[in-house]
């Protein structure tokens, strides 16, 4: 992570404040994307955009489409129909390896951990450190692991046990450790804060907050209202698997979001998308 | 977030706990051992004290009891064909496969390079050709591969169950095989390709080679141990305390010793030390007869058992080192290698591994291949065995392997097992056939007591699993 500040000094200095975001080319844009499970149209012409240092919360029902959609550019699921463009060029992300390789990371809603394997074997899943004969190199991976992980939970001891026997928090900062370990620059959280207490919910925001500083786009998905409200510049929220509007969070009211997921009313601070309600003059 | 395993909690252990801690040795493992040893007594004294005395193929006295150089070494070399191949049953389990059709598979080999071996290369060649064995070995690698590679291609890309794959295969293979050769023994084998079966004493290892291998054995543990305890101190992590290490490194080194000690004490039989001397024109030292003795001498002109005279010992038997060798290897790659780290962590959690990038579909077929190399590997040590290649070879193996890596500790939910669970599960499975065997317990018996302590070996794992937790 620290390579990442040193890379990019002039991003982090132009975050004066967390609410106001910086433009210039989006990190990541999803245009028109629609994808279809057996005739559902789970995300249908859904268009949403994100900025380096800027974090966007995905609002919505239970089935609106808001997983979907971040499946889509994590690589979990392959889109029917539309664009992903990575700074402004179009990519192809054809399955989670592509999304890694764009420095798309992922924490899961399951948190999609391997929970019969210890912390350091899931912080690096799918791309072990190696010697040089080519065997596993698990010093060096627990190393590592145990410097990531300080950062995150300065507690944690207990690497050489299989995750299943960590606790909720604890599991769940080994996921974020492994979505933020690669040098992300463009992060997904489905959900981080599910399993927490408030003490570690508080934790997980300063992370975002630092992340953010760092030049991070950050992509979450909540139920909380009042969470993304603390933590997103702008909102996005999603109804039937289409985008009901995009607010800045300062633009608009809880009531007003609420308005947006159950109603699927736009309000006047949101730029209206192809889900919103049309209003019967 | 309290998560210390450190010592704050040490103080309420217990003495058992702590040492197990300190020396970081599985539980499971001491369990299963302490059962090997308890059957083992229990068929010892039984045939001790009410033993049935009988004579074997040889003509030779046997019974008596269990515990001896003779039938422990005889154990061993059994056990090599069904041990081989559980190691590739425990990955697949982990990964939540599953292989039905290895027995089928192991004839079909079998039977195959038995043909070749034979009716091929043998008249092209010449009989006794050097190149015969090898051919033939390479070729039951490469027809196992193949056909683990058609499993896993079915399996992961056709998406039809990995059971009803190899339920079929089982029926199909076993029809295969029946096709080469319609019931015919085909035999005899290559004669260098025979000694892999361990069934000809003179060309086992002899005890220089074997304590020879021995001393290797006991080098590498040692290396091991303190490799091990550099690369954690030069990362400055917590190690095992200094006495558990040496503890570690005197029980493995002594093991090793004690093994080879029982092996180098099984002598020829004495039919096969008189062939020798004939062979090689040795002259029968002059000796006084001594009916329990295993050395070869001349009382008079008469050639008789005695205690000092010709003798010779086993040591180590080929079939017995390949299965060491596949073992170590085998737990080589579950736990130093990318693909054995990605077999685990698939099987503990098939989407996570999905998402992390990792190819599951191809990890699933390469498993298989894997699979199939190492039934080729069985095919050859048990067709070299039994100098001949029939159809009844390898029928039922694929429920004994299956058992041998449950006994093991494998669970077959996915995710947990390891490679030296399921091969002293296979020793142990054995070590009953062979003690009732030696009961002259019949075979209808035999299979209900197999049959049991199989169910009864998941009960208690089951409760010593939930106990843990």
């Amino acid at each position: 992570m620290a390579k990442t500040v040193a890379k990019k000094p002039s991003t982090k200095a132009d975050v004066p404040m967390p609410t106001e975001v910086v433009r210039g080319t989006p990190l990541v844009e999803m245009q028109d994307v629609s994808i279809a499970f057996g005739g559902i149209r789970a995300v249908d012409n859904a268009s949403i955009d994100l900025y380096p240092g800027e974090v966007v919360g995905l609002l919505g029902h239970n089935g609106a489409g808001k997983s979907t959609l971040i499946k889509i550019l994590s690589g979990a699921y392959h889109r029917d129909a539309g664009k992903i463009l990575v700074n402004g060029a179009e990519v192809a992300i054809n399955n989670p390896r592509d999304a890694k390789a764009l420095g798309i990371e992922t924490i899961y809603q399951t948190l999609a951990l391997a929970d019969n394997v210890d912390a350091a074997a899931n912080l690096y899943l799918g791309r072990e450190l190696k010697t040089r004969l080519g065997t596993l190199d698990d010093v060096a991976m627990e190393d590592a692991t145990r410097k990531v992980m300080f950062r995150l939970n300065p507690n944690f001891r207990r690497f050489k046990e299989p995750v299943s026997k960590l606790s909720g928090g604890q599991r769940q900062s080994v996921a974020i450790a492994r979505a933020i370990h690669f040098n992300a620059r463009i992060l997904i959280m489905d959900e981080p804060t599910a399993a927490l207490g408030p003490q570690e919910t508080a934790q997980v925001g300063d992370l975002i907050l630092q992340l953010k500083a760092e030049g991070i786009g950050i992509f979450l998905i909540s139920h909380d209202l009042h969470d993304v409200f603390d933590l997103a510049d702008r909102i996005v929220v999603m109804k039937n698997g289409k985008v009901v509007g995009t607010a800045r969070t300062k633009d608009v009211t809880h009531d007003e979001v609420l308005g947006m997921i159950i109603a699927g009313k736009c309000p006047k601070g949101a730029i209206p998308g192809p889900g919103a309600m049309r209003e019967v003059a | 977030m309290s998560d210390s395993n450190q010592s704050p909690t040490l103080e309420k252990e217990g003495a058992v706990t702590r040492f197990l801690r300190a020396t970081e040795i599985d539980a499971r493992m001491l369990g299963m051992i302490a059962a090997m040893l308890v059957i083992w007594c229990v068929f010892d004294l039984y045939l001790r004290f009410f033993g049935a005395v009988g004579f074997d193929s040889d003509g030779l006295l046997f019974g008596g009891s269990f515990i001896t150089p003779r039938n422990l070494w005889n154990l061993l070399n059994q056990t090599a064909s069904i041990a081989i191949m559980s190691t590739g049953m425990v990955l697949l389990i982990v990964l939540r496969q599953l292989d039905l059709s290895i027995g089928s598979m192991l004839s079909t080999v079998a039977v195959a390079m038995g043909v070749l071996q034979v009716y091929q290369l043998a008249p092209a060649l010449g009989v006794g050709h050097w190149a015969i064995w090898i051919i033939a070995v390479i070729g039951s690698l490469a027809m196992g591969a193949f056909m683990g590679w058609f499993n896993g291609m079915l399996t992961a890309y056709a998406r039809i169950p990995a059971f009803i794959v190899t339920l079929g295969g089982l029926i199909a293979y076993g029809g295969l095989a029946w096709a080469f050769i319609k019931g015919e023994t085909v035999a005899p084998m290559d004669s260098t390709f025979e000694l892999l079966g361990g069934n000809v004493p003179q060309y086992s290892l002899g005890p220089f080679w074997s304590w020879a291998v021995a001393v290797i054995a006991i080098a590498g543990i040692i290396f091991a141990i303190i490799n091990n305890r550099r690369q954690r101190q030069r990362f400055n992590f917590p190690q095992r305390p200094i006495w558990a290490e040496y503890f570690l490194a005197a029980v493995s080194s002594a093991a090793v010793a004690l093994i080879t000690w029982v092996v180098s004490a099984y002598p020829w039989p004495f039919a096969v030390i008189q062939g020798w001397a004939t062979d090689h024109k040795l002259a029968i030292p002059a000796g006084i007869e001594n009916k329990d003795g295993n050395a070869v001498c001349m009382a008079g002109d008469q050639i008789v058992h005695c205690t000092t005279g010709l003798i010779y010992y086993t040591g180590y038997s080929i079939p017995f080192l390949i299965a060491v060798f596949v073992g170590i290897a085998m737990t080589f790659v579950a736990s130093r290698t990318s693909f054995g780290r990605h077999v685990y962590a698939a099987g503990g959690n098939p989407e996570a591994a999905e998402l992390s990038g990792i190819n599951t579909k191809w990890l699933t077929v390469k498993t298989f291949i894997l699979m199939g190399i190492l039934v080729g590997v069985a095919a050859v040590v048990s067709s070299a065995r039994l100098n001949a290649a029939t159809n009844s070879l390898g029928q039922l193996n694929e429920l004994y392997v299956i058992a041998a890596v449950v006994i093991g500790g494998t669970s077959l939910a996915g995710g947990i097992g390891t490679i030296y669970g399921a091969m002293l599960g296979a020793l142990l499975m054995q070590s009953l056939q062979s003690g009732m065997t030696l009961l002259n317990l019949d075979s209808a018996y035999r299979d209900m007591v197999v049959g049991t302590v199989l169910v009864a070996a998941v009960f208690v794992d089951q409760v010593y699993r939930r106990r843990v937790k």
